[in-house]
């Protein structure tokens, strides 16, 4: 080993010989190279792994002050807000994390539909970051039954009875309670799922997202394929090597999206009621039905589809099929040009009222049923959200598109 | 603040009127305090806030949270739970009262204002009153020596299908208690800041260091943005 090297040089070199540090560093980061032209959108996959970081740790440290148990669950949680130090914090974080780690990844969703981030060769990179998607709904699921109270007892009851539609439901519905209503037992097996079972998976998921995206390389505003145009060291033209580029980058917008953050965490934990349930503050009882049971605000637009069709399986079915339509996008869409910059006025508008009946539904999905509007608007809105998916082999393929330019602008 | 006229607005099915609770007014808070140890805790507990705390919170020294408003235990460390078994409760009330720990979460300040000011007489109930915003409370009205006693004034209208339909217009005072509509409105008001309190004690802690959290990440913002700038200066 070379002697002049310094000390913590000649440690790397050891390591070097050993296990891959320095060139996982290289492929990964150093010479990891994005296109230069990253906007607004593209803030969103680093904030969403901060938020599974954070997730994790803030649940960690809950999980050493929770009991999962029927009897114990409620008062634990009030145990963490009161007598635990900075118990009310971590518990803040997680519940207000559990919602902005939805906010992000819709918006990083959205942002693969406006660049066309899912078109070859990223089908896989988008399929792997959908099956994150459903793990992190399932995820979100399993933790909201923890605080045991009457949302978390009553929402999940609605939720198990939505299963047991389906072929075999009384069994399903049994299996995941582990008992024939909502008890201690399906207390333990969700707190088990929520802790371990599902963040290893969503772990895994998230690192096979990172795995293809580094393989096919990220896609950018203009849609271009920077790989296409490369200089006489074989580096992409229009690109920037990723560390340090955009890690300042991103740690600006961590920056910013922290104090968004935590302005909710310090002065609007419960949001009005959005981000933790009014009702949520009384200790489960099976024997009490509250006069509304509606889902958390992550979950509406789904809800709202399972509500727009008057047939129980069939609301169920055009609920499962509202999620699992996006895993066929690549397929669907045959455009010639990915980005929205060079789509045609069809694509752009069909986009446009796609995002407003996600958002409207969402919003319809927090309303009482009672008003004499509420129907007809939930099931166009419906039918708006399904036409963007059926319709787009059509529709892209006849679309006046724009010519791309030849580099990026 | 009126709280018969409040109170009526709200029997004819409008908006309950807003309470804006606040915590900042720690002698507000200590009567509240006062009224909840000699008024509720009687039949309610508020098994997950402790005296300690309180008197922390409260800047009430522990001499002072012992000798006058701590009745079932002498240790500081104590929770406030409720002189009643649940089974009593039960069994006087047909309903055991429930625990008022995170009551102030799952009403809102704006409800139990209400609640409190909306009592009435009514002969059909077992305890002799009804209430405005919770028909058929199983609750007597604890809060009625402060009170006295009201009686419904009634207006008929016309309901759905054309039945008519009586509704509360207002309450009439039939006898005084020991005070005022203002007074009672200010207990009342103290008592809903008190719960508001125990419901999220965290509250005072969050307020505290909120602002200097985010003076921490503007400033953040500020130096990560400079630092942004400059590595982006020669990409073009």
């Amino acid at each position: 080993m070379d002697k002049r090297l310094s000390a913590p040089l000649r440690f790397l070199g050891w390591l070097d010989d050993r296990i891959p540090v320095s060139r996982f560093w290289h492929d990964h980061m150093a010479c990891y190279y994005a296109p230069k032209n990253f906007n607004f959108w593209y803030y969103f996959g680093s904030l969403a792994l901060f938020m599974l970081v954070l997730q994790i740790v803030t649940g960690i440290w809950l999980a050493m002050n929770y009991k999962p148990s029927a009897e114990f669950a409620f008062a634990s949680v009030e145990y963490i807000m009161r007598d635990v130090d900075w118990g009310w914090l971590l518990r803040y974080m997680h519940s207000t994390g559990a919602s902005f780690f939805f906010i992000v990844i819709y918006l990083h969703m959205f942002r693969a539909l406006l660049y066309g981030s899912y078109r070859e060769p990223r089908e896989l990179l988008w399929t792997i970051g959908m099956l994150s998607y459903l793990v992190l709904m399932a995820e979100a699921f399993f933790g909201y039954l923890l605080p045991w109270g009457q949302m978390s007892y009553w929402g999940a009851k609605v939720i198990i009875s939505v299963f047991s539609v389906l072929p075999w439901g009384d069994e399903l519905a049994t299996l995941m309670r582990g008992d024939y209503l909502i008890s201690d037992a399906t207390l333990n097996r969700f707190f088990a799922l929520h802790v371990i079972a599902l963040p290893l998976l969503l772990g895994i998921l998230v690192g096979a997202h990172l795995m293809a995206l580094h393989h096919v390389g990220s896609n950018n505003p203009d849609g271009l394929e920077i790989k296409r145009r490369k200089d006489a060291q074989g580096r992409p033209l229009d690109s920037v090597p990723f560390h340090p580029y955009y890690t300042v980058k991103d740690i600006f917008g961590l920056s910013v999206f922290l104090f968004i953050f935590f302005a909710i965490v310090f002065f609007a934990p419960d949001l009005g009621g959005y981000f933790l349930e009014h009702n949520n503050f009384v200790a489960a009882d099976p024997l009490k039905t509250p006069d509304t049971i509606a889902p958390v605000w992550y979950f509406t637009p789904f809800y709202s589809i399972l509500r727009a069709i008057p047939h129980k399986l069939g609301g169920v079915i055009a609920m499962g099929a509202a999620v699992m339509l996006f895993f066929l996008l690549p397929w669907l869409d045959r455009g010639r040009v990915r980005s929205i910059r060079y789509r045609g006025p069809i694509f752009r508008g069909a986009l446009a009222a796609f995002a407003f009946s996600f958002v409207a539904l969402g919003v319809l999905g927090t309303l009482h049923t009672d008003r004499p509007w509420y129907n007809y608007t939930l099931r166009t809105l419906t039918a708006v959200y399904f036409a963007f998916f059926l319709l787009m082999p059509i529709y892209s393929r006849y679309d006046r598109e724009l010519p791309e330019p030849e580099r990026l602008r | 603040m009126l709280p018969g006229g409040a109170a009526a607005a709200a029997a004819d099915g409008g908006e309950t009127p807003r309470y804006h609770a606040q915590i900042s007014d720690l002698h507000s808070l200590q009567r509240g305090l006062r009224l909840f140890v000699n008024y509720c805790a009687g039949c309610h507990g508020a098994r997950y806030v402790r005296y300690q705390r309180i008197s922390e919170d409260l800047k009430l020294p522990a001499e002072v949270m012992q000798r006058n408003l701590m009745f079932g235990t002498d240790k500081l460390g104590a929770h406030m739970s409720s002189a009643m078994s649940a089974a009593d409760g039960k069994r006087f009330f047909q309903v055991a009262p429930p625990d008022l720990s995170v009551v102030a979460r799952s009403r809102g300040a704006s409800w139990l204002y209400a609640y409190l000011t909306g009592f009435y007489l009514d002969e059909t109930r077992p305890s002799g009153v009804n209430n405005l915003v919770f028909p058929d409370t199983a609750m007597p009205h604890a809060l009625w020596p402060l009170q006295g006693l009201r009686r419904p004034v009634y207006r008929t209208e016309e309901g759905p299908l054309g039945v008519p339909q009586q509704l509360v217009d207002h309450l009439e005072q039939v006898r005084a208690g020991s005070m005022n509509e203002e007074q009672y409105a200010r207990a009342a008001g103290d008592l809903v800041n008190f719960l508001y309190y125990i419901g999220e004690p965290a509250r005072m802690e969050r307020r505290f260091f909120g602002p200097w959290v985010m003076l921490y990440l503007l400033l953040l913002i500020l130096v990560t943005w400079l630092l942004k700038r400059d590595y982006w200066k020669d990409v073009h």
